[in-house]
């Protein structure tokens, strides 16, 4: 079953399927957001920071909150489709495997995205600082797509090993080093009003990762996921 | 008659370690095959390649005409897979798995194909309750619903009884006996010999990676599935003492 309109029937398939059961059980977005808040909790009272000093960390912490978060929730959406044989019935299904790679991804996208949602108004209030920037959430967009991009990829790989809790994050930060340095950059920028000219060079990397990644993980799923 | 499953030769080795060993297999169109063994025999590896979710290691593998690895998406759109796993989502309700599924084989008038299939396996009254309020026995019937949603040609089934009390595996063998009827192609791994007795009409013995006996339903002789299975473990099993003794010379 080759084309596009077949390609992008089990694409909407596969995002509707998770949006539709996350929705139901509400696991795996309550886990990432409590875990979030958590995180943003903590910081704010370990660190004890100055109003000014608050504003220059702020880019670390909601990068580091987001990509652990984000890792909850990557690990668990792969665990889902293990546990009960479902990988085994996607695969099973006469589609693109990139169809089934990318309708995840996209699923994942979004529940880091909701995190984000709600983690930012939190985090504004709490160390009094203005997150409502448009070129801060244009950063928060690529850098978790490109975050999730690799993580879904990376996880299929590592849902298939035993200590897949553990695998996961030993191959994904590595990986996503790049993309979270550029994000964390990009959002300092933003944050401490630098000039657009000295934070694009942090877009364009953010974009050429989500690029390349997203390319690279669309055409390797297949034998990622196969036996 | 003709093939709808062509195996011949195959070899699948994970490491140092072979599962199946110049295995040869051949179902003619709408039998109804038994695959039975010991455990570790090699019965899902085999299942799992017919499927197109492992890749052979040597040897040709054909189903419905076209062969596998090469062939993976046409054979998938022909098949319909039962494991010991439901391959269901819990939070989706009977009809939301049925429906997704339907989309990922793009069946054509899925709706009413989706009530007709609800109906056959006894299901039509809890259609919108989640899959995890479900028994293990209503999560089977609603596994069959979903392998032959899109009408496939060949049904393989990995040890579907496994898990289901009595009234269970009854209504799961009542669905399986509908399936049968239509005249397709089913192949049934089972370690239970008195169900696979009453369902197949073709019983094939797998032990130490590849078919050791096959007989016909009518061939079966006094004693039974039981006796036959036996005398063929036996055999194979002092073949392999032969085989072993003759090396060591």
């Amino acid at each position: 079953m080759s084309g596009f309109a077949p390609f992008m029937r089990a694409l909407s398939a596969v995002v509707w399927k998770d949006l539709r059961a996350e929705w139901r059980s509400r696991e795996l977005l309550s886990a990432m957001l409590v875990f979030a808040l958590l995180v943003i909790l903590i910081f704010n009272f370990a660190l004890e920071l100055e109003s000014t000093v608050r504003a220059n960390v702020t880019a670390g912490v909601l990068w580091v909150t987001f990509t652990f978060a984000g890792q909850l929730g990557l690990n668990r959406s792969m665990a889902v489709e293990k546990d009960r044989g479902c990988l085994d019935g996607l695969l099973l299904a006469p589609v693109d495997r990139a169809a089934i790679y990318l309708g995840k991804t996209l699923a994942n996208w979004v529940f880091m995205l909701l995190v984000a949602v709600i983690v930012l108004p939190i985090y504004s209030v709490l160390y009094n600082t203005n997150l409502f920037i448009p070129g801060l959430l244009l950063t928060i967009l690529l850098g978790s797509e490109g975050y999730v991009a690799v993580g879904t990829l990376l996880s299929s790989m590592a849902v298939q090993a035993r200590t897949r809790d553990i695998l996961l994050p030993i191959l994904l930060f590595p990986v996503a080093i790049p993309v979270v340095v550029a994000a964390v950059k990009a959002t300092g920028g933003y944050l401490q009003g630098l000039d657009i000219t000295e934070i694009q060079p942090w877009l364009n990397l953010l974009l050429t990762y989500d690029v390349v990644f997203t390319a690279v993980a669309f055409m390797v799923f297949d034998s990622v996921v196969e036996e | 008659m003709t093939a709808i499953i062509e195996v011949s030769r195959l070899v699948k080795r994970f490491g140092p370690k072979v599962v199946l060993r110049q295995l040869d297999f051949r179902v003619e169109s709408g039998e109804f095959v038994a695959l039975l063994g010991p455990n570790g025999a090699g019965k899902t590896t085999f299942l799992r390649i017919l499927s197109s979710l492992s890749r052979p290691t040597l040897g040709s593998v054909s189903v419905a005409g076209y062969s596998l690895p090469h062939q993976a998406a046409s054979v998938r759109r022909r098949l319909g897979v039962v494991s010991h796993l439901p391959l269901l989502y819990g939070d989706l309700s009977a009809e939301e798995n049925l429906l997704f599924y339907g989309r990922m084989y793009a069946v054509d008038k899925l709706s009413a194909r989706m009530d007709e299939v609800l109906e056959q396996v006894g299901l039509t009254n809890r259609r919108r309750d989640l899959v995890r309020t479900f028994s293990r026995g209503m999560q089977q019937r609603l596994a069959i619903g979903r392998a032959i949603l899109h009408d496939p040609e060949v049904l393989l089934l990995d040890e579907p009884h496994t898990g289901l009390d009595q009234d269970a595996c009854d209504m799961l063998d009542a669905a399986l006996r509908q399936v049968a009827v239509r005249g397709r192609t089913v192949v049934m791994t089972s370690h239970d010999l008195s169900r696979a007795e009453d369902l197949a009409s073709r019983f094939d013995v797998l032990a130490r990676g590849t078919i050791q006996g096959s007989v016909q339903r009518q061939d079966i002789a006094r004693d039974g599935l039981l006796g036959y299975y036996r005398k063929t473990l036996e055999l194979a099993q002092n073949n392999a003492k032969n085989h072993k003794a003759e090396a060591a010379l």
